[in-house]
């Protein structure tokens, strides 16, 4: 620590900018758990009827929260799971395979993860419509996969070129087909990105607002996001400690999910980007 | 086995890398493909092992034509630079990876596994992946699995490449004695010539994708073809000194060489001569000034400009009492030098 003098101011500039998001963090926790009276900041007692949505409907015209929260798994591990999928293939053959027309496809992959999604909403509700998946988890599932695999197919190519040919070229020799080489020597190689892919697009599936809001409105398919929405635009006088409580019951798996797997997800970022 | 190479060509795209290249490889004898980069001896071991298609010319191990035979089922096994092994497994299952391809059963996978790690010394490390051993180490575990399927070829590619230097004298040996143990046939690719001659039996030295002279190092190194197969082998290597040949060898403005038994042509020409072939052991008739002493510990390296122009290199003895600026008058022994035209063709 021979720099500690100079680090200072630094730490400083940090603290000035993050003390509002610590604040912010800090009064979403306590105040999940607390009853302060309106415009206090001061918490009050200990309050834990914030959390009853656990116990009962909050009111007769919603799903149960964990109808919900299997919707909000089920969507988001289905499109990991989907995105991980295709990716690792996908990812293989941009690397590896000379396809005709490759350098286009790889070009492609980049204007597609730049283009604002936001912009197709239209084509694909009526796209969705036209297949009658509208207002169905499979409906969104589809859309958010479709929507995430640029970014992951980009993500695998980055690993695959990481390894060696001459590993595939001893497989090759050594009698293994090109099927098994990829699965049994390649994909052993790749496993920091498949995992870091997997939680990523699980996060991503699980934080996802727009897409459930837009394209799957009803209650059957409500995700935790369009759930917490609807709470807070529904009531007549809005209840945030409610509001609050719910946000932290979001937000946990998240938490752990990210303390559990830090490793792998910093892999992404190690040696996997090189394009 | 024999391995047969017919008028193999190779081509990417519209670059042509080889034409009509003719190779055989004796039963249990190990060929070195020697060249500077670029001359097509790796294309040609890729093609051998099936990873690059061979655009024209047929392929035979033995009397089997194995031109459109894919890699996996011919019987090859290599060598990488950088020894290609798989970071997830142990020694035991890099070596014993073919075998479980083949389906073998696991004890008999087991005893040759044993046998070959044995074979190459590595039989206590057999638990360990591949980053907790040295390159020396993986260098044997790369050897061992190559030969495991007892290939009809072994073919090593720039094996020695990645060591240090005392590993390379160790390995440069050790894959001698195990190509040697085994009888197997072997193709090594190298741009070392000293490793060339060191570990082959014969060596094909390529330039531009042909092969320029196929031979016994000794014979290369004594007779080479052309000026370029000269420069290549030898280390240190030969000097060219360019002459004028008429009743003797004029040598610059004012010297002159006797004329060496056999030489026919009048002209200019190039002359070769190798630094063991030029001192003052061979008497005297070159005048010149030492203008550059290398030591090496039980030699040392000494270049002479010759009076008229030219330099030619020596290798004497250490302790031999020639400093920097010295004046010298040594001599040239007639009978090993080397002629060569001025297009580079031995005369």
């Amino acid at each position: 620590m021979t720099g500690t003098p100079r680090i200072w101011p630094l730490v400083l500039i940090l603290a000035i900018f993050s003390t509002p998001l610590v604040i912010m963090y800090l009064y979403q926790i306590i105040d999940s758990v607390a009853s302060p009276d309106p415009g206090s900041l001061i918490p009050g007692e200990l309050d834990l009827s914030n959390w009853r949505f656990l116990w009962e409907r909050i009111d007769s015209g919603r799903p149960t929260i964990w109808q919900v929260t299997f919707n909000t798994f089920l969507f988001a591990s289905t499109t990991a799971f989907l995105v991980t999928l295709l990716s690792t293939t996908a990812g293989y053959a941009l690397s590896r395979l000379n396809m005709p027309g490759r350098p286009y496809f790889l070009g492609g992959l980049i204007i597609l993860h730049a283009f604002p999604t936001i912009t197709l909403i239209i084509a694909i509700f009526i796209i969705l419509q036209a297949l009658g998946l509208f207002d169905t988890l499979l409906g969104i599932i589809l859309v958010k996969a479709a929507l995430e695999l640029p970014f992951g197919v980009w993500i695998m190519k980055g690993f695959y070129d990481t390894v060696p040919w001459e590993i595939e070229m001893a497989g090759v020799q050594d009698g293994a087909s090109r099927f098994r080489v990829w699965w049994e020597l390649v994909m052993p190689q790749v496993k920091p990105g498949l995992a870091a892919l997997l939680i990523i697009s699980f996060l991503s599936g699980w934080s996802e607002f727009v897409l459930p809001l837009v394209l799957a409105p009803g209650s059957s398919t409500q995700v935790l996001s369009t759930f917490m929405n609807a709470v807070i635009q529904d009531d007549a006088t809005a209840d945030f400690g409610l509001f609050k409580a719910i946000g932290m019951y979001y937000s946990i798996p998240v938490i752990v999910i990210y303390l559990i797997f830090q490793k792998q997800l910093m892999n992404i970022y190690g040696g996997g980007t090189k394009g | 086995m024999e391995l047969r190479l017919e008028k193999f060509t190779k081509a990417f795209g519209p670059v042509t890398v080889i034409q009509d290249m003719d190779l055989t490889v004796g039963s249990g004898e190990m060929m070195a493909l020697l060249g500077p980069s670029g001359c097509g001896k790796s294309t040609t071991l890729f093609a051998i092992c099936g990873i690059h298609k061979m655009t024209g010319g047929r392929l035979y191990f033995g009397d089997r034509d194995v031109t459109s035979v894919p890699a996996q089922q011919r019987s090859v096994g290599v060598v990488f630079q950088n020894y290609a092994l798989y970071p997830h497994m142990t020694a035991e299952q890099n070596i014993g990876f073919p075998l479980k391809v083949m389906r073998q059963p696991k004890a008999e996978i087991a005893k040759e596994v044993q046998r070959l790690a044995d074979l190459v010394q590595i039989g206590d490390l057999l638990d360990r992946r591949p980053a907790q051993l040295s390159g020396g180490q993986q260098q044997r575990v790369a050897l061992a699995r190559a030969m495991i399927r007892k290939p009809d070829v072994l073919l090593l590619d720039e094996p020695l490449a990645n060591l240090d230097a005392k590993l390379r004298l160790e390995m440069r040996a050790e894959i001698r004695r195990i190509q040697r143990e085994t009888g197997i046939t072997a193709i090594l690719v190298t741009h070392d010539q000293v490793e060339a001659m060191s570990m082959c039996d014969r060596i094909a030295l390529m330039r531009d994708g042909k092969i320029v002279q196929l031979d016994t190092p000794e014979r290369m190194y004594a007779d080479p073809a052309s000026q370029f197969v000269a420069g290549f082998l030898g280390n240190p290597p030969i000097s060219f000194l360019p002459a004028r040949a008429g009743e003797q060898l004029a040598i610059g403005q004012s010297q002159v060489l006797p004329r060496p038994a056999g030489l026919e042509v009048q002209g200019d020409i190039v002359l070769g001569i190798r630094p063991e072939h030029f001192g003052p052991q061979h008497g005297q008739g070159l005048h010149g000034e030492v203008i550059f002493v290398e030591p090496q510990g039980r030699e040392e390296l000494v270049d002479v400009q010759l009076d008229g122009g030219g330099i030619l290199r020596a290798i004497l003895p250490t302790g031999d009492p020639v400093k920097l600026g010295d004046r010298v008058n040594w001599g040239v022994s007639g009978g090993n030098i080397l002629a060569f035209s001025t297009e580079g063709v031995r005369l």
